[in-house]
């Protein structure tokens, strides 16, 4: 995986490096930056030098707590009264953070490894040195080692930035979630909480919340299913009929079906869920026509648990139907029309071509996305928590109603009531390995991967 | 012959019904969100498809209720998109250049982290991310914006493969003139992108408009409505526990409105782009 093709081995190894080099170079295995100083490559030296001490400098003074505490996220875990000498009375202590120890903790990690890639780099342009004055060659300069920032290695110059953005805002959470699941972080520790192993997963997947856990599941697996089947199905279709010979302006009626999906869905769903709601303008016509005599109920309390749901994949096809359509266009002009003819002629009608040519190539070319809007629909939090909020609520459920997916448990878990901030972050852990198996193997099945 | 012509129109015609019927269907609600704006009312609820009572007053409403600051909404709105477009794109862009046209030890193994990172629901770190803010004392607008453009640098799919399609022979003839890779990069590489440094910039821009979980959890805090940004004021107003919103409801429809006339132009706007989005993130990189 991470093996490198076409790299030729450096002809000389650090313990050569060590052994034979001059004083710098052995000093540098101490003090970054001194190889490079020797040479006069001021810029590299200097940063080098500087970063080791200012990583020293916090690492004894804070890096060093920092750690430790993380071995047992903080001393005191509940509320103490205690004697305070200094001024001779007794104070309440509040228990230790343990959510700042953890995060601090992960973050001085993070500064570690990246210290330790550091003086990798170091060592390496160390013996990179060590190389070239063995052999005689040419030393760059400062002024060419600043150059190579904008030339060989002008990869290292542009992602500096948006890697660090990565690291805080992407990487850093998602460790520290992952590390939540490990511990009792819950109502009844909200400040001070410790390492209890897999406790959290054991809870989820066979203790109080594994009857919401797996009943949840299935209905969030049942949903993705027919929310992407019934949107692909119904794109490809409508693109069909847009497309088919005659009809005129297509462009405007492609316009009409897109404008669903571009109105920002915090509007055109909360406004749905007001448009079914039982006092709502669709009740309202349909007694008024006479077709009903009391009012239905689709998405509130009162409504039945599969109405709901499949009220739910209903309202999905009519946001979901457009963008399918959309991409679906895309596809079938671009399709080889020759087939199509040949088919024709041999008399094949419009529903033969279209189970044996037209969708199967679809399906071969929209392969990956549709992997990809599979996985999306895993985690399509906006929906069902714009439109039902997850009712009709379900008393056999822990925090979670009826429609709910998996992603909205695990909002409510962690913004609702319930402050279950493990049991949460134990199921983004489980959506993860849900989402990565799930795609793992449909990869390998199409063909678009191998080619990639 | 003339069966077949008349057979031909026939199923024409049952086309068009078909597609006018859909048509209808689909844009039934929305016209209902249209005119639901113009309704007159104070109960909270509309019940019918037509306004019982036109009214314009929920429009001027909207723009002058003190409780519910519209206008500090859009401003901050504009703001944040203004600045988190500004850095996102130029993010994105170097990245997805990056990753697509200069090769590197680190590459493959950056990709698949991406990858790996992708997977994980984006509520996840939303914790972490509230106490890191917090302990930076950005549980602000300016901590919404470092949050949209942090999470900028694994956005690049789309762009990464616009750049996989442009042919690499043009570095390499421009590499063997002499110029460095910095050169090749702002002479050539940033020239040809320029549809999809527009593209880009339009949907980081758009997205602060749409995000209303995101900004409510950085922005709910400070409790004050002068602060919010248009999705999670408006997603407020209806939400709130004060029990007020409901008298609020038509101007509450009347803001999704004006704000959302603007946004599904622009996307109008940009659907070929969406297209090529949709089917070039599907490969992976």
């Amino acid at each position: 995986m991470f093996k490198r093709k076409g790299h030729v081995p450096p002809t000389a190894s650090y313990k050569e490096v060590w052994s034979k080099g001059d004083a710098a170079d052995k000093l540098s295995f101490f003090f970054m930056g001194v190889s490079a100083l020797k040479n006069k490559q001021w810029a590299k030296g200097f940063s080098l030098l500087i970063s080791e001490i200012v990583f020293l400098v916090w690492f004894i003074f804070s890096g060093v707590s920092a750690l430790s505490m993380l071995s047992n996220l903080g001393e005191n875990k509940t509320k103490k009264v205690v004697f305070d000498q200094a001024q001779g009375v007794y104070v309440t202590k509040q228990p230790d953070n343990s959510v700042l120890i953890l995060l601090f903790g992960i973050m001085a990690l993070f500064l570690v490894i990246g210290f330790i890639c550091l003086y990798v780099t170091n060592l390496r342009s160390t013996r990179a040195n060590y190389i070239k004055k063995r052999d005689g060659k040419h030393i760059a300069t400062n002024k060419e080692e600043l150059a190579s920032l904008l030339d060989s290695r002008l990869h290292a110059t542009l992602m500096f930035i948006p890697m660090l953005g990565i690291l805080l805002f992407t990487v850093l959470p998602t460790v520290f979630m992952i590390s939540m699941a490990f511990t009792n972080y819950d109502r009844q520790h909200p400040i001070g909480f410790s390492w209890t192993g897999f406790q959290a997963f054991g809870n989820v997947l066979s203790g109080d919340l594994a009857g919401t856990f797996f009943p949840v599941l299935g209905w969030t697996l049942i949903w993705a299913v027919a929310a992407t089947a019934t949107t692909f199905l119904g794109g490809v279709l409508l693109a069909l009929l847009i497309e088919s010979k005659g009809i005129k302006h297509r462009k405007v009626w492609r316009t009409i079906f897109i404008v669903v999906y571009a109105v920002p869905q915090f509007v055109s769903l909360l406004l749905i869920a007001q448009f079914l709601d039982a006092q709502g303008p669709l009740n309202t016509l349909l007694q008024n026509w006479g077709w009903i005599s009391g009012p239905l109920h689709f998405i509130d309390n009162e409504a039945a648990p599969w109405v709901a749901r499949l009220t739910v994949i209903i309202v999905n096809m009519w946001i979901g139907i457009p963008v399918s359509m959309l991409v679906s266009m895309a596809i079938i002009q671009n399709l080889p029309q020759d087939q199509i003819e040949a088919a024709r002629i041999d008399g094949a009608n419009v529903f033969q071509i279209f189970h044996n040519i037209t969708f199967p190539q679809i399906l071969f070319v929209m392969g990956p996305s549709l992997i990809q809007q599979f996985i999306g629909n895993i985690n399509n939090f906006n929906v069902i928590f714009l439109l039902t909020g997850g009712k009709p609520m379900n008393n056999n459920y822990n925090g979670a109603g009826s429609t709910d997916l998996l992603v909205n448990w695990l909002y409510n878990l962690t913004f609702g009531q319930q402050q279950r901030y493990n049991a949460s972050a134990v199921l983004g852990i489980l959506i993860f390995i849900l989402s990565a198996t799930i795609s793992l193997i449909a990869y390998r099945h199409t063909t678009a991967f191998k080619e990639g | 012959m003339k069966s077949y012509s008349n057979q031909r129109k026939v199923s024409l015609f049952f086309r068009y019904l078909l597609l006018t019927i859909l048509a209808i269907l689909w844009l039934i609600p929305i016209l209902w969100i249209v005119l639901a704006s113009f309704s007159y009312n104070d109960t909270g609820f509309i019940s019918t498809f037509f306004p019982e009572k036109w009214t314009f007053q929920n429009y001027i409403g909207i723009f002058t209720n003190s409780q519910f600051p519209y206008l500090h909404w859009i401003i901050n709105t504009l703001l944040v998109a203004i600045i988190s477009a500004t850095l996102s794109t130029f993010i994105q862009i170097t990245v997805a250049y990056v990753l697509s046209r200069l090769r590197f030890r680190l590459r493959k193994p950056f990709l698949q982290i991406a990858l790996v990172l992708g997977m994980f629901p984006g509520f996840m770190s939303m914790i972490a991310l509230y106490y890191i803010l917090k302990g930076l004392n950005m549980l602000n607008l300016g901590g919404l914006i470092l949050v949209y453009v942090g999470g900028a640098g694994l956005g690049f799919y789309v762009a990464k493969g616009f750049f996989d399609t442009i042919p690499r022979s043009l570095d390499e003839a421009a590499e063997l003139d002499g110029a460095t890779r910095w050169q090749i990069f702002t002479k050539i590489g940033l020239p040809l992108s320029k549809p999809m440094i527009v593209y880009t910039a339009l949907t980081t821009f758009m997205a602060p408009w749409v995000d209303f979980i995101f900004s409510g959890i950085i922005l709910s805090t400070s409790g004050d409505p002068k602060t919010y940004t248009i999705a999670y004021g408006l997603y407020n107003m209806l939400s709130s526990s004060k029990g007020n919103a409901t008298a609020y409801f038509a101007q509450f429809v009347a803001g999704c409105v004006v704000i959302a006339i603007p946004i599904t132009i622009l996307f109008i706007i940009m659907q070929k782009f969406y297209v090529s989005g949709i089917t070039v993130g599907a490969d992976k990189g």
